[in-house]
């Protein structure tokens, strides 16, 4: 589904990633671990088309089109999706409303009928049932005074409502306290699906206790170092990154 | 000074004709207010509170009084300036028509300045010119001289009027020259009692006029008065008004103000809280596009302890626009326990597009809470890159964003069918662009 080889990002003419290689395959889970400023949310944002990062070398390949040259809402309309580390406030639009305009753009990409403000909200309240949630954060405007606890999870519900075939979470889990941690992981656990991808970028382990990924890379000075299954996850918080600094090769 | 001769001469061809029949004490208060307008003459540049705004293209039109009009336009040309069937007064350059008028229900008044004056002067004479000082402001000064219509609502002791009265302010083409209007509005709201006011000035011609109001709300002790209003001006007019509020004790006032219309507008809104648990909300939106300009000037007097105001004043502006905000905040002594908190965020759609907002903290109490925050700037890139991530286009997405600027401010206002009519009018201008 994913397919990324030696991609070379700049930001500011300074380079953050040297040649990631990354596959995610259909139905799988595949966390990016790494210290900070090893570049993992830059290669989340990357996939996303932030416009601020310059991919100066390397390909990106999406169901097998390049992704790299697609605009941010074409790459959300093909079904991919990020899960921002810091979400961004929307003032004076209520989260249902902008729910509705992004499920409407998408639906008009795919040549379907957009949804009235009636039909919106029985899929919503669908959605919501499907991950547990109430609809107490619909109502307000978007990320406006929430707490960093509520802004993760609207990120979550937005996922859920939008239906994206590949899931980016950008540090979904910085903020949040055990019992949103575990909120969070619970409604990913509920959007795992055979036709759909998570990558999920993440500094500690904790989320992964909950969220068992398939693949667990780790991500270094801009390259993937090293990479295996959950247990490597583990194996991280034991014993840290320095261990896969400078000099370790990729097994 | 040429113009304001100019308006001294009209003032004596008035006091000897139209308003030779009025009573001594309006006489008086007439003829005090045009000796300060001699005084102070038009406002200029060099004056702290006119900085921004120059006035010199009103100064320079040589207008004339307006009077009433032989051509009153129809029912269906207004009908969507209308909010239903709702009791309405319908004014032409400044002057009430009856025929385009619906009454409201009994035990409430409502009616022309010009006729309550007649029924119920004792009324007038207690309420009108006592709040809107003109000591230091000419144009108040000069419309309480030329005041003779506007709307007058009266709503007695614990009376609760439940429907929005609209005071309907249009302008129309005069047969010579260019018209300056001087609605003068006076909306007591006795103790107790509760009203809900949406004043409109629409412009029906395409020509330049002017119109020059004056707006008085009372609103008593525990008294509530939702006052809603509505600028949207002909391209080529001139807005100058001030909105005035007086409140008592626990009492509650809502001014919401929206200003769309006008190549020039400035308007000066002042609420004094002058009683103990008083409670203000100034609710302000001005989108503005090509050459206009629009000034505010707010001032919130806590003259009293135990108070509480929320001031929120969007700007958008778009073209060579220009927006002008000024938020005074007075804390007097002994009004300990203020709570007052004020935010004016500019949204500039254009790179000469520009913006002056000022906050102005007077704080002469020790134990209050008083905050203040201002924003000037483009769309936020961070935003736009949000909504373009969620499946929205780069123009859709700038679009959202500016809607929810001055949505902000429209879902404050409590009548429907008003938000209505002004989201269309906020909607109609983004798909302008």
């Amino acid at each position: 589904m994913l397919e990324v080889k030696n991609l070379h990002v700049a930001v500011n003419g300074a380079e953050i990633l040297r040649g990631v290689d990354l596959t995610v395959q259909t139905g799988e889970v595949h966390a990016i671990m790494g210290p900070n400023g090893s570049g993992k949310s830059t290669l989340a944002q990357v996939l996303a088309g932030h416009p601020a990062y310059t991919v100066t070398a390397g390909s990106a390949a999406y169901d097998g089109k390049d992704l790299l040259g697609l605009k941010p809402e074409e790459r959300a309309r093909e079904g991919v999706f990020l899960a921002f580390q810091y979400p961004v406030e929307v003032r004076g639009i209520t989260n249902s409303y902008f729910l509705r305009s992004a499920v409407n753009a998408i639906r008009k990409h795919r040549g379907q009928e957009e949804l009235d403000p009636l039909d919106f909200l029985q899929v919503l309240e669908q959605k919501l049932r499907a991950i547990g949630w109430d609809d107490t954060l619909m109502n307000r405007p978007v990320n406006e005074g929430f707490s960093g606890g509520e802004k993760k999870r609207n990120e979550i519900l937005q996922l859920a409502v939008i239906e994206p075939r590949l899931a980016i979470l950008d540090e979904t889990d910085s903020g949040l306290d055990i019992d949103a941690l575990k909120t969070v992981a619970h409604a990913v656990n509920k959007l795992r699906a055979p036709h759909r991808a998570f990558v999920i970028v993440t500094h500690y382990q904790r989320l992964l206790n909950h969220i068992t990924p398939d693949v667990v890379h780790v991500l270094s000075e801009g390259r993937i170092v090293k990479s295996g299954g959950p247990e490597l996850a583990h194996e991280l918080e034991a014993k840290g990154y320095d261990w896969l600094r400078a000099g370790a090769t990729v097994s | 000074m040429v113009s304001v001769e100019r308006y001294l001469e009209a003032y004596r061809a008035f006091a000897t004709n139209g308003a030779s029949g009025a009573p001594a004490w309006l006489k008086e208060l007439r003829d005090g207010s045009i000796a300060h307008f001699a005084q102070l003459g038009f406002p200029n540049t060099k004056q702290e509170a006119w900085r921004f705004t120059s006035v010199a293209a009103i100064t320079e039109t040589a207008f004339e009084p307006a009077h009433p009009v032989s051509r009153i336009p129809h029912l269906d040309s207004i009908q969507p300036l209308l909010l239903g069937d709702g009791p309405r007064l319908v004014f032409v350059n400044g002057f009430l028509v009856r025929s385009l008028s619906t009454p409201v229900s009994d035990g409430v008044r409502v009616d022309g300045l010009a006729q309550a004056l007649v029924d119920t002067p004792d009324l007038i004479r207690q309420h009108l010119g006592k709040y809107a000082g003109f000591q230091d402001r000419p144009f108040a000064a000069l419309n309480t001289a030329f005041a003779c219509d506007g709307a007058f609502v009266h709503v007695p002791e614990r009376r609760a009027l439940e429907q929005p009265i609209q005071l309907l302010f249009l302008a129309t083409p005069g047969e010579g020259g260019p018209v300056v209007a001087h609605p003068r509005n006076l909306i007591v709201v006795e103790r107790e009692a509760r009203a809900t006011v949406v004043e409109t000035y629409a412009g029906l011609s395409e020509g330049v006029y002017w119109t020059n109001a004056v707006t008085e709300v009372v609103a008593g002790d525990g008294a509530r008065a939702d006052c809603y209003r509505v600028q949207r001006e002909s391209e080529r007019a001139y807005h100058v008004a001030v909105t005035e509020a007086h409140q008592g004790r626990d009492s509650r006032v809502n001014l919401h103000a929206v200003a769309v219309g006008g190549v020039l507008t400035r308007h000066d809104l002042r609420g004094t809280l002058a009683g103990p648990g008083g409670y203000l909300i100034l609710n302000g939106l001005y989108l503005l596009a090509g050459r206009q300009h629009a000034d505010h000037h707010t001032t919130i007097d806590h003259a009293a302890p135990h108070c509480e105001s929320h001031e929120y004043f969007n700007g958008v502006l778009d073209g060579r626009s220009r927006g002008v905000f000024n938020g005074r905040i007075i804390v007097r002594p002994g009004a300990q326990k203020t709570d007052s908190k004020q935010t004016n965020n500019n949204l500039l759609l254009s790179t000469e597009a520009h913006a002056d907002s000022q906050p102005q903290l007077e704080i002469h109490a020790d134990d209050v809470k008083c905050t203040h925050g201002s924003t000037v700037g483009p769309l936020d890139a961070r935003a736009v890159f949000y909504l373009r991530s969620r499946g929205m286009g780069e123009v859709e997405a700038r679009r959202l964003l500016t809607y929810g600027f001055a949505a902000e401010i429209l879902g404050r206002m409590e009548i429907a069918p008003l938000r209505a009519q002004l989201d269309r009018i906020v909607r109609d201008r983004l798909g302008e662009r």
